[in-house]
């Protein structure tokens, strides 16, 4: 029998986390903070909704692009989070999560040897999707010393001729890296300049700790050359809704539109009924859950601090990256040894690029509870790590 | 300065936590946040700090009951000294005047169903201003103060998730 499967899908190399996920599985009474979802659960006014529609018999397909109301209301939304308006008939594609959207994005907009610049240590999915719609991943690793923020610098060193997308990855995991008004600006001049477009994943835009997010569309001249990834996973703790979106350009969106209609034909009805109010009326348990989430961090840099754990302050997600490389293990011999002798499972840096090497993940999407029995096991790891 | 709110709506879920850990999770002095406390005490906004005991998992027996009180209000003091009368018993632990078919609900606990009985029968019924009582015996608490009392929810999620 000759071969059955394709060569560009067994050279992608799998996901690093699927990797350590399973020696975690196998180990009893281990505890985690190695999750990248909510521990909320989703509201309850939301869950309603999506039973109340099931009721009702709301079970067929909506539009390809998604139910009216929701992209209305999606438009809403990011007119009054943003200030940006998008037209709700043709620049709004209801999808499969965001990791669907980024998936269209790229398949709808490389051609084959275009260059795909991708910022690192990031999500797991950038770079298999760039490869999958025939791009050339560029990587570029972003630095501790800038908080983990992109600099127009660090475009400019990866430009080629050939490049036409950036991914923007911020508020970033794993690092919590935020990019500010003023980092935008920066990085919009030398876009604009090299003709680049922008994926800008903004999964985790409702979770800044300084001011509000700033979203690139914001900037002048940016509009008209970026795709907004956003969704209702992070935001409004409903990850195993699947939902999410992508707004942009009219002409970018219908051939996404047309990928996602011949694909999945629609995102699942239930949950975009649900978020319909969501949107409506979840703003206040978007702020509960905030609030929760800064309070847990600042907890965490303390006791990050109180062990010497070196570690930049991240002002978005919900995630901390202490940089662990001075006790002389890899990223993968810390967490494997974290495991194997105090049962706490973290996530390795390198899982988000080979530049995530000394670092490694830790979210707090755990109860402050939770959160104090894991930083027991890891005071005492350290401790145990550090005597000479 | 301390977030007022934000400090109150920590500290309701759980009154435990330490002057210490308070000023770290909300980005405050340890003597901001005990003045704070403090003068909150005092304009009598925090009223106490109480414990959850769900009794019925103890030894202990404990019967409780919702009493809907119909009395007639009084004139110049309207239901003030009528609320008094009732709260001042130890048995009771919460008065409400509320809006509705009845006045007052009176929420009490009691060691036995005939303790209960009693107060009903002999303290609260033969009151001048009381009308009528009806009594409500509490069969199961499902969710007291926000909290769930008869399920632990675990944690559902993969372990480890991108």
């Amino acid at each position: 029998m000759r071969n059955p499967l394709a060569d560009k899908i067994v050279d992608i190399k799998p996901s690093g986390i699927r990797k350590f996920f399973d020696v975690v599985k196998t180990m009893d009474g281990a505890i985690s903070l190695g999750v990248g979802e909510p521990d909320f659960d989703t509201p309850w006014h939301i869950r309603d909704e999506g039973i109340y529609s099931l009721e009702k018999g709301r079970t067929f397909y909506t539009s390809n692009s998604g139910l009216r109301e929701l992209k209305v209301e999606i438009c809403n939304y990011l007119k009054r989070k943003q200030n940006v308006q998008y037209d709700p008939d043709t620049q709004v594609l209801v999808t499969v999560g965001g990791s669907e959207a980024i998936d269209l994005a790229l398949r709808a907009m490389i051609n084959p040897g275009d260059e795909v610049l991708i910022p690192q240590p990031s999500y797991v999915s950038y770079e298999p999707c760039a490869i999958l719609a025939g791009a050339v991943p560029v990587i570029i690793e972003l630095k501790e010393e800038n908080e983990f923020r992109l600099t127009a610098k660090e475009i400019l060193e990866n430009v080629t001729d050939k490049t036409k997308i950036l991914v923007l990855p911020f508020p970033n995991n794993p690092t919590g890296a935020i990019m500010e008004r003023k980092d935008l600006e920066e990085i919009a001049e030398v876009i604009k300049e090299k003709d680049l477009f922008v994926l800008s994943d903004e999964i985790y835009s409702e979770l800044t700790y300084t001011d509000k997010h700033v979203s690139i569309v914001e900037i002048p001249g940016m509009y008209e050359r970026t795709i907004l990834i956003n969704g209702f996973s992070k935001s409004f703790a409903m990850t195993g809704w699947r939902l999410g979106y992508a707004c942009g350009p009219v002409e970018i969106i219908e051939q996404m539109t047309k990928i996602h209609q011949f694909a999945i034909m629609c995102a699942p009805t239930t949950s975009q009924y649900a978020a319909v109010e969501a949107l409506k009326n979840g703003d206040e348990d978007v702020a509960m859950m905030k609030e929760q989430y800064n309070q847990r961090r600042r907890y965490l840099l303390n006791e990050f601090k109180k062990m010497n754990l070196p570690c930049f302050e991240p002002f978005g997600a919900f995630y901390i990256f202490p940089n662990i490389s001075h006790l002389g293990m890899t990223s993968d011999e810390f967490c494997n040894k974290l495991l194997e002798e105090e049962k706490l499972a973290v996530v390795p840096g390198t899982a988000f690029g080979d530049c995530g090497e000394g670092f490694v993940r830790i979210s707090y999407a755990y109860s402050l509870e939770d959160l104090k029995k894991a930083i027991e096991r890891l005071k005492r790891f350290i401790e145990n790590h550090t005597k000479k | 300065m301390v977030n007022r709110d934000e400090l109150l709506r920590t500290i309701e879920k759980n009154s435990r936590i330490g002057i210490d850990e308070l000023a770290v999770m909300l980005a405050a002095s340890e003597i901001d946040i005990a003045n704070e406390l403090k003068s909150l005490e005092e304009e009598g906004i925090i009223c106490g700090y109480h414990t959850m005991i769900d009794w019925s998992k103890t030894s202990i027996d404990t019967v409780s009951a919702l009493i809907e009180v119909k009395v007639t209000p009084q004139r110049g003091i309207g239901f003030d000294s009528i609320a008094e009368r009732i709260y001042k018993f130890p048995e009771v632990k919460s008065v409400y005047l509320v809006s509705g078919g009845f006045d007052l609900m009176v929420m009490l606990e009691g060691k036995t169903l005939k303790e209960v009985a009693s107060f009903v029968t002999n303290k609260l019924s033969p009151l001048d201003t009381v009308l009528s009582c009806s009594t409500h015996f509490i069969l199961q608490k499902y969710k007291d103060h926000g909290t769930i009392l008869t399920k632990k929810y675990d944690d559902t999620r993969e372990k480890i998730t991108p």
